[in-house]
């Protein structure tokens, strides 16, 4: 495929080690790096990356997975108004396995629940306009990358002036969790690998602080092989010639200013939440978004009468040790026997994006098999 | 979940919607957040749930690879070098 196999050749991509090695010795210590995006640690672990890299390079798996994040109350409340009588309940298919206290949505499909996965909210708009008689509920989940979809499939609603539509809106805003993360005492850090697709929207300018503020480098990095290792290169460079920057290793699709028609629809269609609860990471302030005033009759929150649940995490899961990078995923003490892809306790093992899921599924390498496969 | 895939654009149709090829299967996506940058038949578009998020730019794509290429080409060099040159 365009676009992709040519970041994925091996021959480069071994060429491509040796010049890390190469950097990474002349900077002669350990460096952390936090891959940002739940995407870079699906590629990372498919790819077997971190075998390949020197032992001076580390990955910090980051908060960047929005199915790890959303908070267990929040999922009970999907699976309350998906039994609600009457609702259809639509939502992506990663968020069908996630378990709440009552089962997942999945669970509650199999006792009746008229739940639906969808690719996009606009399958779920037309969902709702063929069956009039119902009312359609979209689960929407995702950072930036994903909000202006929403916002745009509500533009339309509003357009087309349907009545029954509404929206359970769960996005969430990529700095405030970096910030918290930048915020948190004891962790060790030397750089960010940046989110590729959230700065299509966002733009890799949204990143300045970083550097600005708390004086470490950030690479807007692309999801194949051989992006994930330039853009390790061109964080060890930055080191080794004293510079620390945003740099867009993406640029084949990230601008620095993003996408301005995408953030003036998120701007008429979202207001940003006082707080809202993350999974692990907890109450974080202006980190969510609810609707604007102006879609306010789309607000599943308000249209339903939601119980708006808080539920503590299950005390053995380790999901929030893990997001900030505290742990590696087999540290957690039920990674891989309490906890598995098919029988989740915890957000990071249900995603394939999440580290706990992506570790379990390919993390079982030997550092020769890893060479065989890249 | 912010997966997004490279799609070549194969028609537009009306309102802002277009329909992409992605490894030979065609399905119908939003352009409206492309609206303004002048999209044609045979650019590609990342895609994500749906909708363009960004035009692919083709000249930053081949700039990133030669990158890569020049990046992996100075240590292979060194090594040649490493390997053929001698001190005594």
């Amino acid at each position: 495929m365009k676009y992709v196999d040519e970041f994925r050749d091996p021959a480069a991509a071994k060429e491509l080690i040796g010049a890390i090695e190469r950097t990474a010795d002349k900077l002669g210590r350990t460096v952390r790096f936090m891959e940002v995006c739940g995407g870079h640690t699906h590629t990372i672990y498919r790819h077997g990356l971190e075998y390949l890299l020197p032992e001076s390079v580390e990955f910090v798996h980051g908060p960047g997975c929005p199915v790890c994040v959303i908070p267990m109350g929040r999922v009970n409340d999907a699976v309350w108004l998906a039994q609600r009588p009457g609702v259809i309940f639509t939502t992506f298919g990663d968020m069908m396995r996630v378990p709440g206290t009552e089962g997942s949505l999945l669970q509650v499909q199999a006792r009746g629940a008229d739940v639906r996965f969808v690719y996009s909210p606009l399958d779920a708009l037309k969902i709702a306009r063929d069956n009039p008689d119902r009312e359609v509920v979209f689960f929407a989940v995702g950072f930036e990358t994903t909000a202006p979809s929403t916002a745009l499939t509500l533009a339309q609603a509003a357009a087309w002036d349907v009545k029954n539509f509404y929206i359970f809106c769960n996005h969430v805003l990529i700095n405030p969790p970096l910030r918290h993360i930048l915020d948190t005492q004891g962790l060790q850090l030397d750089g960010f690998i940046g989110p590729g697709h959230v700065s299509t929207v966002v733009g890799s300018d949204h990143f300045q602080f970083i550097p600005a503020e708390y004086h470490l480098p950030i690479v807007v990095t692309g999801f194949e092989p051989l992006d994930v290792l330039q853009s390790v290169d061109m964080l060890l460079t930055q080191y080794a010639e004293g510079r620390c920057e945003v740099e867009n290793q993406y640029s084949r699709v990230v601008r620095p200013g993003g996408n301005p028609e995408a953030l003036r629809l998120m701007g008429e269609v979202f207001t940003p939440r006082e707080t809202f609860e993350w999974r692990g990471l907890g109450e974080i302030p202006g980190s969510g978004y609810r609707l604007s005033d102006a879609y306010q009759r789309f607000d599943a929150e308000l249209h339903f009468d939601l119980p708006a649940q808080t539920v503590a995490d299950n005390p053995a899961c380790q999901c929030g040790s893990v997001l900030t990078g505290q742990i590696k995923p087999w540290e957690c003490k039920v990674f891989g026997t309490g906890c598995t892809p098919e029988h989740p306790i915890g957000t990071c093992m249900v995603s394939p994006e999440g580290a706990c899921a992506a570790y379990y599924t390919f993390g079982r390498l030997s550092k020769e098999a890893a060479a065989a496969v890249v | 979940m912010c997966l997004g895939i490279p799609g070549e654009v194969v028609a537009l149709l009306d309102d802002d919607v277009a329909t992409v090829s992605v490894s030979g299967v065609e399905r119908e996506i939003s352009v409206s957040l492309l609206a303004g940058e002048g999209l044609a038949v045979g650019d590609w578009v990342l895609v994500h749930v749906g909708f363009a998020l960004s035009k692919i730019d083709p000249r930053e794509a081949e700039l990133t690879l030669d990158q890569i290429k020049k990046l992996g080409q100075a240590y292979t060099d060194e090594i040649a070098a490493f390997k053929e040159t001698s001190i005594i």
